[in-house]
């Protein structure tokens, strides 16, 4: 009965129709939607205007649209098969990058693929979750407890990370370490051993504050106390405090935000977008976005319980996190919650690099989802 | 296969607790966001929103203009004079040394005013006026609006500059203006404007905050760089109101023409005080302290031992010598030490233990009484009279007059002068003897009186009321004080008393005999009273005195100050007047011509009464106060 059914979902996961019926809708529906408070918080960024944000926002996120769909439709063992492929490409961006990158914002981050400029880093997140999630997907629960099983995944994870912590771009260095860390502990990954790793970062954490730039430092200074530097670092905290605040609960009407149309709110169409939404729609708009962010989300962790292979489950789980952090990190500096880390906010936000690579990974994140049913041939090595 | 299959179920089963875990984990992160969004919108919303605002709102102030000072007619002579600028924006010229080399060829501007200029542009943001120049001429102007296109960045406006029409001849009383010090900071954020001047000295200090008026505001929305986006709300402010003086200017100026160096001349309205005219020599321009005063201007002014910057009339402190002598009388009388009839013999001298006091008539004036004694200026008359009364009942009718007391005119820093008592003198640790009294009693020792006080002595004696010197005729058009003699107290000095003392001071200007007949006004005019003084600088020794000196052939500065206090009508007086000649030698030779002269003018020019002075029939001078029957 359970192998008939098998076989049938495969055969109707074959043609692309079949496939094109399959791509979740609503999960589609719901990404346009996350899209068009975008453009419309951009609108207003822009001072009334489709230009100069939120028209190329859209053109964007059609052409991101057109790119996940097409994701969809490939075949999951594929994409399970060319996972290291990827892998490497993506840390040979990101040592590109390191050579020949564009110096932007004190970093080394952006290069120049024609016409686009790409920020590996953001790539590299998605390369590393598919990388682990393959690696992951044959283990049984036995072989994971084998500390010399995780070595070259952590390894995996260590090289994208540090090349990205040398960029320097302290924040993205992080986000890697957090996704992969929540690759490991769906995989199953014994607890203990989080406990250790964070023992050790508690020892570490001095050492490293030591090697950072200091630029990096002021940004820690400042988030513990904002108010000690308000024309200097802790400008942006303060005012993209006092923004949203002065939205208050029912906000002050669309293009009525004065501190984003005065310019008080610094880099407000790209990191603080939230915060213009906020002060202009108030606590219920600010709360209906963050809810519809949490559905994307909770999204990806459906289809993390639906996939009936341990790659498509690790796979969807790696991607949603990914947003969740954008989203979170984000969300939560713009409210002085955590130190300014130049964070994105992707579909919402200006800037291509971060809503391509994000929609790349919805993308395989749907494929998981279309080819849920796929058989990957579940060899647990032990046998 | 089962095996397999139920390793399976046990790695689902894993990740099944893990991605709950996980996920719930993260939505309660996004719970913790939902949390901070409430607290800061709505718990902390208000406290924000205050500070959205000051962000956002930018007041700026409106000066007004300042209030004018006019004279008695309405002259204006403190009035605003339309100032032109040349202004410098940064973000309009691509190089703003360049514009100010250009500028240069036009108006020379030195190195410090480039240097300062160029400062000033550094430290302000771009879109902010620096003042490259001010107080240009026509000719400036026309140049540099005509080099416009040459000159990007430049730009000419407009704001105002105080100006005194008649200079020196008011600077005493008007005062000056000059930009706010720090002690002037008196919380009106109208100071804090740039350009805006303070009164500093005088009717603009004590008039200042009705002058300055309160300033409007613009509520402008500003952005992040501080650029003006739009005027949200524009609040006028009040003008600062005119003040109208009760001196007359073109009095003013003619009387500082008669005068010289030294000499102060005090013109009030004996009825309600007013003051007329109030000159001394020599004065400064008030109009450069507008601008800066420079350091060589200023050491000129501190180093002038004719001390140009104070006002002799209000701060030259003098003994009154025989002015004060219907003081003493009075005293007398009220003390009843003394009946007007009580006639005192003068042999030339009086004696007291050892030390003999000489009237200045050395072969005496025989048996006086008190009007002979006023009109003929008696010493011993007045020796004899202080030694009977004592000096604290003299000081005490002193004060009653106005002298050595503040006196509440709107000239800051006034000074009281000094009315000597016992006690005072016994404070210094110094006994006070009878020589002392009967010195004083002639108007001789300790005084330190302004020739105002004594202007005010005059005006009292002549109503009988205590009128208060002072200059303000009205503030923004209405009348500040009452005009009339029954809106002051009066003295409480007996009517019969008075008239004794007036009738007195009648007979030394227009009876044969009085020290000041020579300075009688022309019977056309009307008639003074009047009383002399002379006051010396320096003792005179028993060996000059035996050598037979004289005066004139003293060094200046040891001469004897003149002195003379009138007033007139004598029927129904008007004017009061003191003049204080330094070193002029003799109150009848010096100080007495120049008061009639100043009287004379006063007439012809304020003409008191309706239709002015009668023409009246030269007769025989007869005295219009009732003699006083004793």
């Amino acid at each position: 009965m359970k192998f008939e059914r098998r076989l049938l979902l495969r055969e109707r996961g074959s043609g692309v129709f079949e496939k094109l019926w399959q791509i979740p809708w609503v999960f589609v529906l719901l990404l346009c939607a996350v899209a068009g408070v975008g453009y419309v918080a951009l609108y207003s960024a822009g001072g009334g205007a489709p230009d100069p944000y939120a028209g190329r926002h859209a053109i964007r996120f059609g052409f991101g649209l057109v790119m996940m769909l097409s994701i969809a439709l490939v075949d999951i063992r594929l994409i399970a098969r060319f996972a290291w492929v990827g892998y490497a490409m993506g840390v040979g961006l990101l040592v590109l990058v390191a050579l020949h990158g564009q110096v932007g914002k004190g970093a080394q981050r952006w290069i120049d693929i024609g016409p686009v400029q790409l920020q590996p880093s953001e790539l590299m997140k998605i390369m590393l979750v598919v990388a682990l999630a393959s690696w992951f997907h044959k283990a049984s629960w036995e072989r994971i407890g084998n500390p010399l099983f995780l070595i070259p995944p952590i390894i995996a994870v260590l090289i994208p990370a540090a090349l990205i912590f040398k960029q320097p771009n302290l924040g993205t260095s992080l986000i890697t370490l957090m996704i992969g860390g929540a690759v490991f502990f769906a995989a199953g990954v014994r607890l203990w051993k989080f406990a250790i790793l964070v023992g050790a970062v508690a020892i570490a954490a001095p050492i490293v504050y030591e090697n950072l730039h200091d630029y990096q430092r002021a940004r820690i200074t400042t988030f513990l106390d904002p108010e000690s530097d308000p024309l200097g670092a802790g400008y942006n905290i303060i005012q993209s405090k006092i923004a949203l605040g002065s939205g208050g609960f029912w906000g002050k009407g669309f293009l009525q935000g004065t501190q984003g149309h005065l310019n008080f709110l610094p880099e407000k169409q790209t990191d603080f977008i939230f915060t213009m939404l906020a002060e202009e729609f108030g606590l219920v708009g600010g709360l209906s976005v963050l809810g519809l962010l949490a559905s994307v989300i909770a999204f990806g962790f459906l289809v993390a319980l639906r996939s009936r292979h341990q790659f498509g489950r690790l796979l969807a789980v790696g991607l949603a996190t990914n947003y969740f952090l954008y989203v979170f990190v984000n969300i939560a500096m713009v409210t002085g919650s955590i130190p300014v880390g130049g964070v994105p906010l992707p579909l919402i936000s200006h800037g291509g690099s971060a809503m391509i690579t994000v929609m790349i990974g919805f993308g395989l994140l749907m494929s998981a989802h279309v080819h849920r049913d796929a058989d990957l041939g579940a060899d647990r090595g032990e046998t | 296969m089962s095996r397999k299959q139920r390793e399976e179920e046990r790695v689902r089963g894993i990740f099944g607790r893990r991605a709950l875990l996980l996920g719930a984990g993260q939505m309660g992160l996004l719970g913790f966001l939902a949390h901070r969004l409430h607290t800061l919108q709505v718990d902390e919303g208000e406290r924000y929103a205050t500070l959205a605002e000051e962000n956002r709102l930018s007041a700026r102030l409106l000066a007004p203009p300042r209030g004018r000072v006019l004279d008695r007619e309405g002259r204006v002579v403190a009035g605003n004079q339309l100032n032109w600028r040349a202004l410098l924006v940064a973000e309009q010229t691509s190089d703003v040394s360049a514009t100010l080399e250009t500028l240069t060829k036009i108006i020379p501007l030195t190195d410090a005013e480039r240097a300062r200029i160029e400062r000033e542009v550094r430290r302000r943001r771009r879109f902010v006026p620096v003042v490259v120049r001010e107080f240009l001429s026509w000719e400036e102007m026309a140049r540099i609006e005509l080099n416009a296109p040459d000159l990007p960045g430049i730009s000419v406006d407009v704001g105002t500059t105080r100006v005194y029409a008649e200079g020196e001849h008011l600077a005493h009383i008007v005062g000056y203006v000059a930009p706010p010090a720090e002690r002037d900071m008196d919380g009106d954020p109208l100071l804090e404007l740039p350009g805006i001047r303070v009164g500093r000295a005088g009717i603009e200090r004590h008039h200042d905050r009705t002058l300055r008026g309160r300033a409007g505001a613009v509520q402008l929305e500003v952005n992040a760089v501080g650029r003006v986006i739009r005027e949200l709300d524009r609040r006028e402010g009040v003008q600062g109101q005119d003040v109208q003086l009760s001196v007359d200017a073109e009095l003013q100026k003619s009387i500082r023409g008669k005068i010289e160096e030294g000499t102060s001349v005090v013109l009030m309205d004996a009825r309600n005080g007013e003051l007329l005219a109030m000159a001394t020599q020599p004065s400064f321009d008030p109009n450069v302290f507008n601008s800066g005063v420079s350091a060589a201007q200023w050491r000129e002014w501190t180093a002038n031992r004719a001390t140009p910057l104070i006002n002799k009339a209000t701060n030259g402190l003098y003994a009154p010598g025989s002015t004060f002598k219907m003081v003493v009388a009075l005293a007398g009388l009220e003390a009843r030490a003394v009946t007007s009839g009580e006639r005192v013999t003068c042999p030339g001298y009086m004696d007291l233990g050892d030390t003999r006091f000489h009237c200045w008539h050395r072969p005496g004036h025989g048996g006086v009484d008190m009007r002979t004694a006023l009109k003929l200026s008696c010493d011993v008359y007045f020796y004899e009279l202080a030694k009977r009364v004592g000096m604290d009942r003299i000081a005490a009718m002193g004060r009653r007059f106005g002298l050595g007391v503040p006196l509440e005119i709107e000239l800051p820093g006034t000074r009281a002068g000094l009315m000597p008592t016992r006690e005072w003198r016994q404070a210094q640790g110094r006994p006070w003897a009878l020589g002392d009294t009967v010195v004083h009693g002639i108007g001789q020792g300790f005084y330190q009186l302004t020739p105002l006080s004594l202007a005010t002595m005059t005006a009292r004696l002549a109503t009988g009321r205590a009128v208060q010197p002072h200059l303000t005729r009205a503030i923004g058009g209405r009348p500040v004080r009452g005009t009339r003699a029954e809106d002051w107290p009066s003295l409480g000095i007996p009517d019969r008393d008075l008239r004794l003392v007036r009738e007195a001071m009648w007979a030394v200007v227009n009876e044969q005999g009085g020290t000041a007949r020579a300075a009688r006004l022309p019977a056309e005019i009307g008639t003074m009273a009047g009383k002399t003084g002379t006051t010396q600088v320096r003792r005179v020794s028993r060996e000059q005195r035996e050598r037979g000196f004289r005066v004139d052939q003293m060094p200046r500065e040891w001469r004897p100050h003149a002195l003379f206090v009138a007033f007139a009508p004598v029927e129904n007086p008007v004017f009061a007047v003191s003049v204080v000649v330094e070193h002029g030698t003799s109150g009848s030779g010096a100080a007495a011509p120049l008061a009639r002269d100043v009287l004379v003018e006063a007439f012809q020019r304020l003409r008191p009464g309706q239709g002015g002075p009668a023409a009246r029939v030269a007769e025989a001078p007869r005295s219009p106060i009732p003699p006083v029957r004793p």
